[in-house]
């Protein structure tokens, strides 16, 4: 054992420029970033904020000195195997169908004593800042890797909000007059480089929910589907949704529901 | 306070190939904030890697390299029980050090 000595080393820096291409070039760049992807994905930073939120899960803070350990995510207190991956659900506490977020959320004002103001307040991810909430929520969802989604639409408050989030996925409005169909109800729509995916198409429904949270290379923060809705109805130009919104839970059931049935891989890497 | 790394490796007869995630902001001081300022320059500059206390990687990094950056190596002459530990320092004085057993 006298020689011990490094054989290879290798920095994998995520710095991606924004370079014009031209439209034909579109598929290679895609291919070009999925191969980018897949090797981002043996290491995803997103493990990073899964460490960070385990441990958030785990330690007493808030106003009532508590830890969320006995947050029921609806399997139950405290079990968080399997909870992201059959959410949204119904939850009898409350009397109304949740998202993870929404419901983490309950259970930091509920049982940890913060407020929806404080929490509301910048409730995604910058450069600077990854609000505990993403921590959370990507600890959660990493503990229903591997398994399939199976949100269930077993009473009439779940079926209602699919019924809700159809409803809103095709509502056209605003200044430019879009719906979320709009840029995600044909094939081979695409912004830029971006191919937007169909979630009216089942083939490609799961592309609404596989990779969430996600870690976004662009800036490097990590972020969640809240961030996601948020975002589009950004683009869409339609009013800013309040945090955690009922209409996000609605959306996400309806994405969910379309993709029941898929496995999920865990937290993804984004562009 | 600095966040806790990932580190993972796996053997392969003597060899580790070791993969870490470090948990840093990388600002390269060329960013502004909201409100216009420059963020200041703050990055890892060093890293160290030690096999039951006897370093075996050094490297001296810059702002060029990603926010939450990933570093691969492998580790030759090292076996199961052996403890690997990683170091990172940055330019603010700021460091943080983990470690882990290497498995069967
Ligand atoms: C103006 C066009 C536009 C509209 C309208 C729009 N989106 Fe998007 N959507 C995008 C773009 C661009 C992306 C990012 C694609 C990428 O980065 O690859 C995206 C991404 C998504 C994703 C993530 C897909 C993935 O691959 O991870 C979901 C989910 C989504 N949108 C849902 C919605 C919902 C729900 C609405 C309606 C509230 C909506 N979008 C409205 C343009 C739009």
């Amino acid at each position: 054992m006298k020689r011990r000595n490094i054989v290879c080393a290798a920095a994998l820096g995520a710095a991606l420029g924004a370079t014009p291409v031209a439209a034909q070039d579109t598929d290679t760049t895609t291919a070009e970033f999925e191969k980018f992807r897949a090797v981002m994905e043996e290491a995803n930073p997103a493990e990073l904020f899964e460490l960070k939120g385990e441990e958030l899960w785990r330690t007493r803070r808030g106003p009532k000195n508590a830890s969320l350990e006995k947050c029921d995510l609806g399997l139950g207190p405290g079990v968080v195997k399997g909870a992201y991956v059959q959410t949204p659900r119904y939850f009898p506490d409350v009397g109304r169908v949740m998202d993870i977020e929404a419901r983490v959320v309950h259970c930091m004002i509920t049982l940890q004593g913060f407020t929806y103001e404080e929490l509301a307040k910048q409730p995604f991810s910058t450069e600077t800042r990854t609000p505990d909430v993403v921590s959370i929520v990507t600890f959660i969802a990493a503990q229903s890797k591997g398994m399939k989604f199976d949100a269930p639409q077993s009473n009439a408050q779940e079926r209602e909000a699919y019924e809700l989030g159809k409803a809103i996925f095709f509502h056209r409005a605003g200044a430019w007059d879009l719906s979320c169909a709009s840029c995600h109800g044909a094939d081979g729509k695409r912004i830029r480089t971006q191919q937007l995916p169909n979630f009216t198409n089942p083939q490609q429904a799961a592309r609404g929910v596989l990779g969430w949270p996600g870690y976004r290379m662009t800036g490097g923060v990590m972020h969640t589907l809240q961030w996601r809705m948020n975002d589009c109805f950004r683009q869409q130009r339609f009013p800013e949704p309040k945090y955690v919104s009922e209409a996000i839970t609605a959306l996400l059931t309806y994405l969910t529901v379309n993709a029941n049935g898929t496995v999920y891989k865990g937290p993804g890497i984004k562009r | 306070m600095a966040d806790p790394m990932r580190i993972r490796a796996t053997l392969q007869g003597d060899v580790a190939d070791v993969r870490v995630l470090m948990s840093h902001p990388m600002e390269t001081g060329q960013r502004k904030d909201a409100s216009g300022n420059v963020v200041p320059l703050h990055f890892i500059h060093s890293i160290t890697a030690q096999l039951n206390g006897k370093t075996v990687f050094e490297a001296s990094t810059t702002q060029a390299i990603s926010r939450n950056p990933v570093f691969a190596f492998k580790v030759k002459g090292a076996k199961a029980g052996d403890k690997l530990s990683i170091t990172w320092e940055d330019n603010k004085g700021d460091k943080r050090t983990d470690e882990i057993t290497l498995g069967g």
